[in-house]
């Protein structure tokens, strides 16, 4: 069983939704992202979204575009990505971890060296952000054949025929974006979000995470009533952000100490 | 080598590919859109009333077809090949792009869409797209970088007195691509009801094959207009390179005709191997950027790079993905031109022809000035004089050393 489904099975069991923290691989540089990075699973991340800096984040607001590039500027790559990776799966053999991206970075690796290298690095899976199921076949073979899910995402625009084409050959879960717009910019109502969630889980087994728009340890906890997973990203590379004049200890704690107070609520929601 | 296709006018496919190339490489939450788009444009295509309806507006409105003129002195000058220019320059607002946004803006009205947003680099494309808004009483927000505000002086202050709102960007260089990029992010979030005019042969499918289509009204002119004054095709058509669309709509009428050669001219900014140019085609590695596949100038990690050109039209790192295919297959052969060449050949024309050329033009004036020479008397080139220069004034004096 994958590191992706066993986690899910265990939180069926348990009865609650997963807390998935977003941080940027790279914000502000290597060793600060690896010092949150080693500290989410601690602090109750229960699986962990891997940001993949790229130049032209086109479906990224303003936080996490700012993320990206202070991460260039410091000089992360996709090669150094892994290598984070690599180092984060010596200390921790089960929290699932996923590269969340855009293709041109992965293409540029060279697609099946990517999938093999990642897999090896100890990834679980990948969210390209522009690589729809019309062109997600290049992906999805090489990274099948490696053990990585490539996960689909499903949008408020999706309707019942696209929605069937996105599940055939979706793997490890279902990524719900919740609005219709970038990242970090809007916010969905509640209501509107569990039905679509339901209407997912009418026809699929996979696990729904929800994500974009999820601010507060409050809007987490009201999605994870629902949900298989609440996703948080812009808020935490915000946090980060607003620090990035301080230490590099108070950089790493304003992000660590507010996950952990995500993953409480998260955690309580169904209680 | 692959087999020479029967036509190569034949592309894209139904999945809206030219051979590796194209695509629909966007978020999720803009494929039924853009699905959606592609049926829209399938169905218009087939209708003679959406035909009828932008054939009047090309003839009153742009006032099409813009003249093939021979350009009598500068062919004199290079003592070679003779020299047609295809005047585009003459179109209503000043460009080529007018074409292709009155064809986005009927579909935009056919799909019921009631916000026009677009990107916009030298302006020319912004320019055009608030012209058709203002034309047809929609709102329209045109996304341009500063640094592109900053030498495009008069085409923002012509946007804005049509009524569109310029949304300055300010994220990575500034120019065209980042102005892409904010589109997109605008598109992304307002799905149900703006529609997203893109200027270039770019983007993702439909875009490419749709843009070329609504600009190749400017190869066919020039292909029955050659013929009526020469009772010949050209030996050799040629136009500037950005993203490629007045290149596109000028090569595809050309591109089954064996015996004409065609170039497409890129930017080389200060030189091609300088970190300082715009020649993607020449120096950039197949790679993904706002929905397709295509060419790219990119870092070896995959990360864009930032173009330069003295001309803000072709200031962009990627390319039609038409082009990138027609490239590899051998079809159509590009060069480029540097910032320095091309503003050489931007006061040769206005001083021996009276015409001041717009910038990007300019470069596939100073391609003809390199080729020109070497080609027998009997010989013709058709150039497209894509825009006029009037907008590129200040730029191009202070680049000449004189303050104005």
């Amino acid at each position: 069983m994958s590191r992706i489904a066993a986690r899910f099975a265990e939180l069926r069991r348990a009865n609650r939704a997963a807390f998935v923290p977003f941080i940027t691989a790279g914000d502000p540089d290597s060793a600060t992202s690896f010092a949150v990075l080693e500290k989410l699973a601690a602090a109750g991340a229960d699986l962990i979204e891997l940001g993949v800096p790229f130049s032209d984040p086109m479906a990224d607001g303003p936080a996490i575009q700012a993320s990206s590039l202070r991460a260039l500027k410091s000089g992360m790559t996709l090669a150094k990505v892994l290598e984070l990776v690599r180092r984060f799966r010596e200390r921790d053999s089960h929290t699932p971890l996923v590269l969340m991206g855009y293709y041109n970075p992965i293409h540029a690796y060279g697609t099946a060296r990517f999938a093999k290298d990642a897999a090896q690095a100890g990834v679980d899976g990948l969210i390209t952000v522009d690589l729809p199921p019309e062109e997600d076949d290049v992906l999805r073979a090489p990274a099948a054949g490696h053990g990585l899910d490539v996960i689909r995402l499903v949008t408020p625009t999706t309707g019942e025929k696209r929605l069937e084409r996105i599940l055939s050959g979706a793997s490890g879960f279902l990524y719900y974006v919740s609005v219709a717009g970038i990242t970090g910019t809007k916010q969905a109502a509640a209501a509107d979000v569990e039905a679509a969630v339901g209407r997912l889980k009418a026809r699929t087994d996979l696990p729904i995470a929800v994500g974009f728009g999820i601010r507060t340890p409050e809007e987490a906890a009201r999605i994870a009533r629902f949900a298989d997973a609440a996703v948080v990203g812009t808020a935490i590379v915000r946090k980060m952000g607003e620090n990035m004049a301080n230490r590099h200890a108070e950089i790493v704690d304003s992000a660590v100490n507010f996950c952990e107070s995500l993953a409480k609520s998260v955690h309580a929601a169904r209680k | 080598m692959t087999a020479r296709p029967n036509s190569w006018r034949a592309g894209p496919d139904a999945s809206g590919h030219f051979g590796a190339y194209g695509g629909r490489f966007v978020a999720e939450t803009l494929m039924p859109l853009v699905l959606e788009l592609e049926k829209a444009y399938e169905a218009a295509k087939k209708d003679p009333a959406f035909h009828a309806e932008l054939d009047g507006l090309l003839r009153h409105f742009v006032g099409r077809p813009s003249p093939l003129y021979f350009a009598e002195r500068l062919t004199s000058r290079f003592t070679g090949a003779k020299i047609y220019l295809k005047r585009e320059d003459l179109n209503h607002t000043g460009a080529h792009k007018i074409n292709n946004c009155l064809g986005q803006i009927l579909l935009a009205r056919r799909m019921g869409k009631t916000r026009i947003i677009a990107e916009t680099g030298a302006g020319q494309h912004g320019v055009a797209t608030a012209t058709v808004a203002a034309r047809f009483g929609l709102p329209c927000v045109i996304y341009m970088g500063e640094v592109d505000i900053e030498r495009q002086k008069p085409n923002v202050f012509r946007m804005r007195l049509l009524g569109a709102e310029v949304r300055p960007v300010s994220s990575g260089s500034c120019t065209l691509k980042d102005a892409m990029n904010e589109a997109l992010r605008d598109w992304v979030a307002n799905v149900h009801d703006t529609f997203y005019i893109i200027g270039s042969a770019a983007g993702p499918h439909p875009y490419p094959a749709m843009v070329r289509d609504f600009q190749t009204v400017i190869g066919e002119e020039t292909r029955s207009q050659m013929l009526e004054a020469e009772g010949r095709l050209p030996d050799l058509v040629t136009a500037c390179v950005g993203g490629g669309s007045n290149a596109i709509g000028m090569f595809h009428p050309f591109l089954d005709d064996a015996d004409v050669e065609i170039h497409g001219v890129e930017a080389a900014g200060e030189g091609v191997d300088t970190a300082h140019h715009a020649a993607t085609l020449s120096k950039g590695a197949p790679g993904v950027l706002h929905g397709a596949r295509s060419y790219l100038l990119q870092t070896a990690d995959g990360q864009v790079n930032e173009a330069h050109s003295i001309s803000a039209g072709l200031d962009y790192p990627g390319v039609g993905p038409e082009h990138a295919w027609l490239k590899d297959q051998g079809r159509v052969k590009y060069f480029s031109a540097t910032d320095r060449d091309a503003l050489e050949a931007f006061t040769l024309l206005s001083k021996l022809e009276g015409i001041i050329p717009a910038l990007e033009s300019a470069h596939a004036l100073a391609h003809v000035a390199r080729v020109a020479p070497q080609m027998g008397k009997d010989r013709i080139i058709a150039v497209c004089l894509s825009g006029r220069g009037d907008k590129d004034v200040f730029t191009a004096a202070a680049a000449l050393g004189e303050t104005i």
